[in-house]
Protein backbone atom coordinates (compact mmCIF):
# COMPACT_ATOMS: atom_id res chain seq x y z
CA UNK A 1 0.00 0.00 0.00
CA UNK A 2 1.39 3.33 -0.89
CA UNK A 3 1.68 6.09 1.68
CA UNK A 4 -0.67 8.74 2.74
CA UNK A 5 0.18 11.94 1.49
CA UNK A 6 0.61 14.63 4.35
CA UNK A 7 0.95 18.21 3.95
CA UNK A 8 1.72 20.04 7.46
CA UNK A 9 1.26 23.49 7.81
CA UNK A 10 3.59 25.41 10.24
CA UNK A 11 4.28 29.03 11.22
CA UNK A 12 7.61 31.13 10.82
CA UNK A 13 8.60 30.62 14.18
CA UNK A 14 8.83 26.77 13.86
CA UNK A 15 10.27 27.11 10.31
CA UNK A 16 13.16 28.38 12.43
CA UNK A 17 12.71 31.21 9.82
CA UNK A 18 12.53 33.75 12.55
CA UNK A 19 10.05 35.02 15.82
CA UNK A 20 8.12 38.04 15.94
CA UNK A 21 10.36 39.95 13.41
CA UNK A 22 9.50 37.69 10.54
CA UNK A 23 5.62 37.25 12.18
CA UNK A 24 4.54 39.50 8.78
CA UNK A 25 6.02 36.63 6.36
CA UNK A 26 3.75 35.13 3.92
CA UNK A 27 2.89 32.35 3.25
CA UNK A 28 5.45 29.80 0.88
CA UNK A 29 5.43 26.32 -0.16
CA UNK A 30 8.42 24.14 0.39
CA UNK A 31 8.34 20.26 -0.97
CA UNK A 32 10.78 18.91 2.12
CA UNK A 33 9.88 17.97 5.90
CA UNK A 34 11.05 21.26 8.27
CA UNK A 35 10.53 21.24 12.20
CA UNK A 36 8.23 19.24 14.10
CA UNK A 37 7.57 17.65 10.92
CA UNK A 38 10.14 15.39 11.81
CA UNK A 39 8.39 14.06 14.85
CA UNK A 40 5.14 13.09 12.98
CA UNK A 41 6.91 12.04 10.19
CA UNK A 42 9.02 9.36 12.54
CA UNK A 43 5.50 8.88 14.49
CA UNK A 44 3.80 8.36 11.21
CA UNK A 45 6.31 5.49 9.97
CA UNK A 46 5.45 3.59 7.14
CA UNK A 47 1.73 4.75 7.06
CA UNK A 48 2.10 8.40 5.84
CA UNK A 49 4.58 10.73 4.83
CA UNK A 50 5.09 14.50 4.70
CA UNK A 51 4.82 15.65 0.93
CA UNK A 52 5.24 19.33 1.72
CA UNK A 53 5.32 22.15 4.29
CA UNK A 54 3.44 25.28 4.22
CA UNK A 55 4.41 28.11 6.11
CA UNK A 56 3.14 31.15 7.19
CA UNK A 57 3.88 34.18 9.27
CA UNK A 58 1.28 34.68 12.50
CA UNK A 59 0.58 38.29 12.20
CA UNK A 60 0.71 38.25 8.35
CA UNK A 61 -2.15 35.45 8.64
CA UNK A 62 -4.02 37.28 11.07
CA UNK A 63 -3.62 40.64 9.51
CA UNK A 64 -4.88 39.19 5.97
CA UNK A 65 -7.01 36.06 7.01
CA UNK A 66 -9.05 36.01 3.80
CA UNK A 67 -6.16 36.87 1.03
CA UNK A 68 -3.65 34.31 3.65
CA UNK A 69 -6.59 31.53 3.87
CA UNK A 70 -6.61 31.31 0.36
CA UNK A 71 -3.18 31.29 -0.79
CA UNK A 72 -2.38 28.60 2.18
CA UNK A 73 -5.57 26.65 0.65
CA UNK A 74 -3.98 26.88 -2.55
CA UNK A 75 -0.54 25.56 -1.77
CA UNK A 76 -2.18 22.95 0.10
CA UNK A 77 -4.50 21.30 -2.82
CA UNK A 78 -1.37 21.46 -5.31
CA UNK A 79 0.06 18.91 -3.52
CA UNK A 80 -3.12 16.55 -3.69
CA UNK A 81 -3.05 15.10 -0.06
CA UNK A 82 -5.24 12.54 1.59
CA UNK A 83 -4.46 14.19 4.82
CA UNK A 84 -3.69 17.62 6.94
CA UNK A 85 -1.75 18.39 9.45
CA UNK A 86 -1.80 21.95 11.25
CA UNK A 87 0.63 23.15 13.97
CA UNK A 88 0.70 21.91 17.08
CA UNK A 89 -0.21 25.37 18.22
CA UNK A 90 0.00 24.97 21.85
CA UNK A 91 -0.97 28.08 23.95
CA UNK A 92 0.37 30.99 21.03
CA UNK A 93 -2.56 33.00 20.29
CA UNK A 94 -2.23 33.59 16.47
CA UNK A 95 -0.94 30.58 15.38
CA UNK A 96 -3.66 28.83 17.08
CA UNK A 97 -6.00 31.04 15.31
CA UNK A 98 -4.33 30.35 11.90
CA UNK A 99 -4.32 26.68 12.36
CA UNK A 100 -7.86 26.46 12.80
CA UNK A 101 -8.61 28.76 9.87
CA UNK A 102 -6.51 26.78 7.92
CA UNK A 103 -7.82 23.44 9.45
CA UNK A 104 -12.00 24.80 9.05
CA UNK A 105 -11.02 25.62 5.87
CA UNK A 106 -9.23 22.36 4.85
CA UNK A 107 -12.13 20.37 6.31
CA UNK A 108 -14.91 22.26 4.74
CA UNK A 109 -13.52 23.92 1.13
CA UNK A 110 -11.41 21.09 0.25
CA UNK A 111 -12.89 17.95 2.09
CA UNK A 112 -9.87 16.80 3.33
CA UNK A 113 -8.92 14.83 6.70
CA UNK A 114 -7.35 17.69 9.19
CA UNK A 115 -6.12 16.98 12.69
CA UNK A 116 -4.54 20.28 14.62
CA UNK A 117 -3.26 20.62 18.40
CA UNK A 118 -3.44 23.14 21.15
CA UNK A 119 -3.67 23.90 24.69
CA UNK A 120 -7.32 24.17 25.56
CA UNK A 121 -7.08 28.16 26.41
CA UNK A 122 -5.92 29.18 23.09
CA UNK A 123 -7.94 31.97 21.44
CA UNK A 124 -8.32 29.39 18.50
CA UNK A 125 -9.42 26.25 20.77
CA UNK A 126 -12.53 27.56 21.60
CA UNK A 127 -13.11 29.03 18.18
CA UNK A 128 -12.70 26.28 15.91
CA UNK A 129 -12.95 22.93 18.14
CA UNK A 130 -16.64 22.74 16.99
CA UNK A 131 -15.22 22.49 13.68
CA UNK A 132 -11.66 20.25 13.36
CA UNK A 133 -10.40 17.60 16.07
CA UNK A 134 -8.26 19.75 17.85
CA UNK A 135 -5.91 17.49 20.09
CA UNK A 136 -5.27 18.94 23.90
CA UNK A 137 -1.82 19.94 24.07
CA UNK A 138 0.19 21.36 26.81
CA UNK A 139 1.14 25.57 26.80
CA UNK A 140 4.16 25.24 25.89
CA UNK A 141 6.45 23.62 22.90
CA UNK A 142 7.71 21.32 25.27
CA UNK A 143 4.57 19.63 25.24
CA UNK A 144 5.67 18.62 21.24
CA UNK A 145 6.08 15.09 22.04
CA UNK A 146 3.32 14.30 23.60
CA UNK A 147 1.14 16.01 20.99
CA UNK A 148 2.55 14.69 18.07
CA UNK A 149 1.98 10.97 20.26
CA UNK A 150 -2.10 11.89 20.11
CA UNK A 151 -1.97 13.68 16.91
CA UNK A 152 -0.33 11.43 14.50
CA UNK A 153 -2.57 8.36 15.02
CA UNK A 154 -5.89 10.00 15.17
CA UNK A 155 -4.84 11.89 12.09
CA UNK A 156 -3.71 8.62 10.51
CA UNK A 157 -7.68 7.08 11.83
CA UNK A 158 -9.29 9.82 10.44
CA UNK A 159 -7.57 9.40 6.88
CA UNK A 160 -8.19 6.07 6.72
CA UNK A 161 -12.05 6.28 7.62
CA UNK A 162 -11.66 4.29 10.94
CA UNK A 163 -14.00 5.07 13.90
CA UNK A 164 -13.03 8.18 15.87
CA UNK A 165 -13.53 7.52 19.83
CA UNK A 166 -14.52 10.05 22.32
CA UNK A 167 -12.70 13.04 23.12
CA UNK A 168 -11.29 11.68 26.62
CA UNK A 169 -10.15 8.43 24.53
CA UNK A 170 -8.29 10.16 21.98
CA UNK A 171 -7.04 13.25 23.37
CA UNK A 172 -9.07 16.00 21.56
CA UNK A 173 -11.03 18.94 23.19
CA UNK A 174 -13.90 17.79 23.34
CA UNK A 175 -16.70 18.46 20.20
CA UNK A 176 -19.90 18.91 21.85
CA UNK A 177 -20.69 15.67 19.97
CA UNK A 178 -21.74 12.72 22.37
CA UNK A 179 -21.33 9.17 21.08
CA UNK A 180 -24.05 6.25 23.00
CA UNK A 181 -21.53 3.32 24.02
CA UNK A 182 -21.47 0.74 27.17
CA UNK A 183 -19.33 1.24 30.12
CA UNK A 184 -17.40 -1.27 32.23
CA UNK A 185 -19.02 -0.32 35.38
CA UNK A 186 -22.77 0.85 35.81
CA UNK A 187 -23.30 4.06 36.60
CA UNK A 188 -24.11 3.59 40.56
CA UNK A 189 -20.55 2.65 40.87
CA UNK A 190 -19.11 5.42 39.00
CA UNK A 191 -20.98 7.54 40.76
CA UNK A 192 -19.97 6.25 43.98
CA UNK A 193 -15.72 6.16 42.87
CA UNK A 194 -16.76 9.76 41.64
CA UNK A 195 -17.87 11.02 44.84
CA UNK A 196 -15.01 9.54 47.03
CA UNK A 197 -12.66 11.46 44.66
CA UNK A 198 -14.06 14.65 45.37
CA UNK A 199 -14.52 14.12 49.29
CA UNK A 200 -10.73 12.80 49.44
CA UNK A 201 -10.04 16.43 47.13
CA UNK A 202 -8.71 14.37 44.12
CA UNK A 203 -9.44 14.80 40.41
CA UNK A 204 -12.01 13.33 39.04
CA UNK A 205 -13.90 13.23 35.18
CA UNK A 206 -17.01 14.70 35.16
CA UNK A 207 -19.11 12.44 32.55
CA UNK A 208 -21.73 15.58 32.04
CA UNK A 209 -20.07 19.06 31.92
CA UNK A 210 -22.25 21.82 32.51
CA UNK A 211 -21.93 24.46 29.42
CA UNK A 212 -20.29 27.44 30.78
CA UNK A 213 -21.76 30.67 29.49
CA UNK A 214 -18.85 33.39 30.50
CA UNK A 215 -20.57 36.55 29.40
CA UNK A 216 -20.49 39.67 31.17
CA UNK A 217 -23.69 42.13 29.86
CA UNK A 218 -22.32 45.27 28.46
CA UNK A 219 -21.53 48.28 30.34
CA UNK A 220 -24.53 51.16 29.78
CA UNK A 221 -23.48 53.70 27.71
CA UNK A 222 -21.56 56.84 28.66
CA UNK A 223 -24.06 60.08 28.63
CA UNK A 224 -21.83 63.03 28.58
CA UNK A 225 -18.70 61.88 27.79
CA UNK A 226 -17.41 65.44 28.35
CA UNK A 227 -17.80 65.00 31.97
CA UNK A 228 -16.27 61.13 31.76
CA UNK A 229 -13.40 60.16 33.57
CA UNK A 230 -11.38 57.54 30.95
CA UNK A 231 -8.63 54.82 32.13
CA UNK A 232 -6.82 53.23 29.83
CA UNK A 233 -5.67 49.29 30.13
CA UNK A 234 -3.69 47.38 27.72
CA UNK A 235 -2.07 43.98 27.92
CA UNK A 236 -0.48 45.13 24.94
CA UNK A 237 2.77 45.34 27.64
CA UNK A 238 3.80 48.96 27.71
CA UNK A 239 5.72 50.15 30.67
CA UNK A 240 7.91 53.14 31.65
CA UNK A 241 11.46 53.19 30.27
CA UNK A 242 13.34 50.24 32.23
CA UNK A 243 10.37 48.21 32.48
CA UNK A 244 10.22 49.10 36.50
CA UNK A 245 8.20 46.14 37.81
CA UNK A 246 9.87 43.39 35.95
CA UNK A 247 7.07 42.23 34.23
CA UNK A 248 7.90 39.42 32.25
CA UNK A 249 7.93 39.08 28.17
CA UNK A 250 5.43 36.48 28.68
CA UNK A 251 3.10 34.07 31.09
CA UNK A 252 2.68 37.68 33.21
CA UNK A 253 2.37 36.83 36.73
CA UNK A 254 1.75 40.84 37.73
CA UNK A 255 0.19 43.70 36.28
CA UNK A 256 1.67 47.31 36.38
CA UNK A 257 0.19 50.80 37.39
CA UNK A 258 1.55 53.79 35.97
CA UNK A 259 0.93 57.62 36.95
CA UNK A 260 0.20 59.50 33.89
CA UNK A 261 -0.33 62.65 35.43
CA UNK A 262 0.90 65.31 33.21
CA UNK A 263 1.81 63.14 30.43
CA UNK A 264 1.10 64.18 27.24
CA UNK A 265 2.95 61.45 24.61
CA UNK A 266 4.93 58.75 25.44
CA UNK A 267 8.13 58.68 23.71
CA UNK A 268 10.90 56.64 22.98
CA UNK A 269 12.96 57.77 25.68
CA UNK A 270 10.60 57.05 28.67
CA UNK A 271 7.80 54.31 27.06
CA UNK A 272 8.46 50.74 26.03
CA UNK A 273 7.05 47.27 26.03
CA UNK A 274 7.93 44.84 27.71
CA UNK A 275 5.77 42.03 25.68
CA UNK A 276 7.68 39.01 24.26
CA UNK A 277 4.75 38.27 21.88
CA UNK A 278 4.95 40.58 19.13
CA UNK A 279 7.33 42.82 17.12
CA UNK A 280 8.37 45.26 20.02
CA UNK A 281 10.28 47.73 17.38
CA UNK A 282 7.37 49.83 16.85
CA UNK A 283 5.52 50.23 20.09
CA UNK A 284 9.52 50.89 21.45
CA UNK A 285 9.52 54.05 18.96
CA UNK A 286 6.75 55.60 19.95
CA UNK A 287 4.11 53.59 22.59
CA UNK A 288 1.46 55.62 21.63
CA UNK A 289 0.76 53.33 18.84
CA UNK A 290 -0.09 50.57 21.59
CA UNK A 291 -1.58 53.24 24.33
CA UNK A 292 -2.78 56.10 22.61
CA UNK A 293 -2.34 58.79 25.56
CA UNK A 294 -1.38 61.43 22.69
CA UNK A 295 -4.18 61.58 21.36
CA UNK A 296 -6.56 60.81 24.41
CA UNK A 297 -4.72 64.08 26.21
CA UNK A 298 -5.88 66.42 23.06
CA UNK A 299 -9.05 65.09 23.35
CA UNK A 300 -9.44 66.14 27.37
CA UNK A 301 -7.71 69.75 26.43
CA UNK A 302 -10.62 69.99 23.67
CA UNK A 303 -13.13 68.88 26.07
CA UNK A 304 -14.40 66.31 24.25
CA UNK A 305 -13.63 64.09 27.20
CA UNK A 306 -13.81 64.81 30.75
CA UNK A 307 -10.55 63.54 31.84
CA UNK A 308 -8.06 60.81 31.72
CA UNK A 309 -7.48 58.75 34.84
CA UNK A 310 -4.06 59.78 36.80
CA UNK A 311 -3.24 55.90 36.37
CA UNK A 312 -3.09 53.62 33.79
CA UNK A 313 -2.71 49.72 34.22
CA UNK A 314 -0.66 47.28 32.25
CA UNK A 315 0.15 43.76 31.50
CA UNK A 316 1.93 41.30 29.24
CA UNK A 317 -1.04 39.27 27.09
CA UNK A 318 1.25 36.59 25.56
CA UNK A 319 0.99 32.99 26.75
CA UNK A 320 -0.38 34.58 30.39
CA UNK A 321 -3.10 31.96 31.75
CA UNK A 322 -6.72 32.98 31.58
CA UNK A 323 -7.04 32.66 35.51
CA UNK A 324 -4.09 35.15 35.85
CA UNK A 325 -5.56 37.74 33.25
CA UNK A 326 -8.57 37.30 34.74
CA UNK A 327 -7.21 38.26 38.80
CA UNK A 328 -5.31 40.87 37.90
CA UNK A 329 -8.41 42.73 35.86
CA UNK A 330 -10.23 42.02 38.79
CA UNK A 331 -8.06 43.91 40.75
CA UNK A 332 -7.75 47.04 38.04
CA UNK A 333 -11.48 47.25 38.27
CA UNK A 334 -11.85 47.49 41.43
CA UNK A 335 -9.30 50.41 41.73
CA UNK A 336 -10.77 51.98 38.90
CA UNK A 337 -14.26 51.90 40.65
CA UNK A 338 -13.15 53.32 43.77
CA UNK A 339 -11.01 55.85 41.38
CA UNK A 340 -14.89 56.65 39.91
CA UNK A 341 -13.75 55.62 36.59
CA UNK A 342 -16.42 56.00 34.45
CA UNK A 343 -15.10 54.00 31.10
CA UNK A 344 -12.11 52.03 30.07
CA UNK A 345 -10.65 52.15 26.68
CA UNK A 346 -8.90 48.83 26.87
CA UNK A 347 -6.17 47.92 23.83
CA UNK A 348 -4.67 44.95 22.63
CA UNK A 349 -2.20 43.89 20.35
CA UNK B 1 -9.54 41.53 31.11
CA UNK B 2 -12.11 43.22 29.31
CA UNK B 3 -15.06 40.94 30.96
CA UNK B 4 -13.60 41.26 34.65
CA UNK B 5 -13.61 44.99 34.47
CA UNK B 6 -17.10 45.49 33.05
CA UNK B 7 -18.30 43.09 35.37
CA UNK B 8 -17.94 45.51 37.75
CA UNK B 9 -20.64 47.53 36.05
CA UNK B 10 -18.20 50.28 33.66
CA UNK B 11 -18.70 49.80 29.77
CA UNK B 12 -15.10 48.74 28.28
CA UNK B 13 -14.04 49.33 24.91
CA UNK B 14 -11.54 46.77 23.23
CA UNK B 15 -9.31 48.20 20.42
CA UNK B 16 -8.19 45.04 19.08
CA UNK B 17 -6.74 43.59 16.14
CA UNK B 18 -7.40 40.17 15.76
CA UNK B 19 -11.28 40.99 16.11
CA UNK B 20 -12.39 37.57 16.30
CA UNK B 21 -10.41 36.43 19.19
CA UNK B 22 -12.06 39.88 21.11
CA UNK B 23 -15.74 38.28 20.30
CA UNK B 24 -14.61 35.00 21.36
CA UNK B 25 -13.39 36.07 25.13
CA UNK B 26 -16.76 37.84 24.92
CA UNK B 27 -15.81 41.70 24.94
CA UNK B 28 -19.56 44.05 24.06
CA UNK B 29 -17.93 46.63 22.26
CA UNK B 30 -15.16 45.92 19.67
CA UNK B 31 -13.13 48.49 17.64
CA UNK B 32 -10.65 46.76 15.12
CA UNK B 33 -7.04 47.66 15.17
CA UNK B 34 -4.77 47.90 12.68
CA UNK B 35 -2.04 45.70 13.19
CA UNK B 36 -0.41 43.66 15.73
CA UNK B 37 2.44 45.35 16.84
CA UNK B 38 1.21 48.87 16.21
CA UNK B 39 -2.55 48.21 16.74
CA UNK B 40 -3.10 52.12 17.10
CA UNK B 41 -0.38 53.36 14.42
CA UNK B 42 0.85 52.75 11.06
CA UNK B 43 5.01 53.50 10.52
CA UNK B 44 4.81 53.97 6.24
CA UNK B 45 2.78 57.04 7.56
CA UNK B 46 4.45 60.64 8.52
CA UNK B 47 3.80 61.79 12.55
CA UNK B 48 0.94 63.60 11.65
CA UNK B 49 -0.66 61.22 9.28
CA UNK B 50 -0.20 58.35 11.76
CA UNK B 51 -1.54 60.64 14.64
CA UNK B 52 -4.48 61.70 12.75
CA UNK B 53 -5.47 58.10 11.73
CA UNK B 54 -4.90 56.87 15.80
CA UNK B 55 -7.17 59.68 16.63
CA UNK B 56 -9.88 58.37 14.20
CA UNK B 57 -9.87 54.96 16.09
CA UNK B 58 -9.90 56.66 18.94
CA UNK B 59 -13.33 58.40 18.63
CA UNK B 60 -14.79 55.60 17.11
CA UNK B 61 -13.95 53.75 20.48
CA UNK B 62 -15.67 56.94 22.44
CA UNK B 63 -18.72 55.98 20.06
CA UNK B 64 -19.02 52.98 21.00
CA UNK B 65 -18.86 53.85 25.06
CA UNK B 66 -21.88 56.24 23.95
CA UNK B 67 -23.56 53.77 21.72
CA UNK B 68 -25.93 51.36 24.08
CA UNK B 69 -25.45 47.86 23.22
CA UNK B 70 -27.25 44.97 23.95
CA UNK B 71 -24.88 42.39 22.15
CA UNK B 72 -21.76 41.62 21.00
CA UNK B 73 -20.94 44.82 18.33
CA UNK B 74 -18.18 45.83 16.55
CA UNK B 75 -17.59 49.38 15.66
CA UNK B 76 -15.60 49.57 12.10
CA UNK B 77 -14.02 53.00 11.21
CA UNK B 78 -11.95 51.76 8.00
Amino acid sequence: MSKLRVVHYINQFFANIGGEEKADYKPELRNEIVGPGLAFSQAFGDEAEIVATVICGDSYFNENVEEAKATVLDMIKSQSPDLVICGPAFNAGRYGVACGTVAAAVKKELGLPVVTGMYKENPGADMFKKDVYIVSTKNSAAGMRDAVKKMAPLAIKLAKGEAIGASAEEGYLPNGLRKNFFEKKRGSERAVEMLVKKLSGKEFETEYEMPSFDRVAPGPAIKDMSKAKIALVTSGGIVPKGNPDHIESSSASKYGQYDIEGVTDLTADTYETAHGGYDPVYANEDADRVLPVDVITDLVKEGRIGSLHKYYYATVGNGTAVASAKKYATEIGKKLIDDHVDAVILTST
Amino acid sequence: MVKAIEAYGIPVVHIATVVPISQTVGANRIVPAIAIPHPLGNPALTHEEEKELRRKIVEKALEALETPVDEQTVFEWK
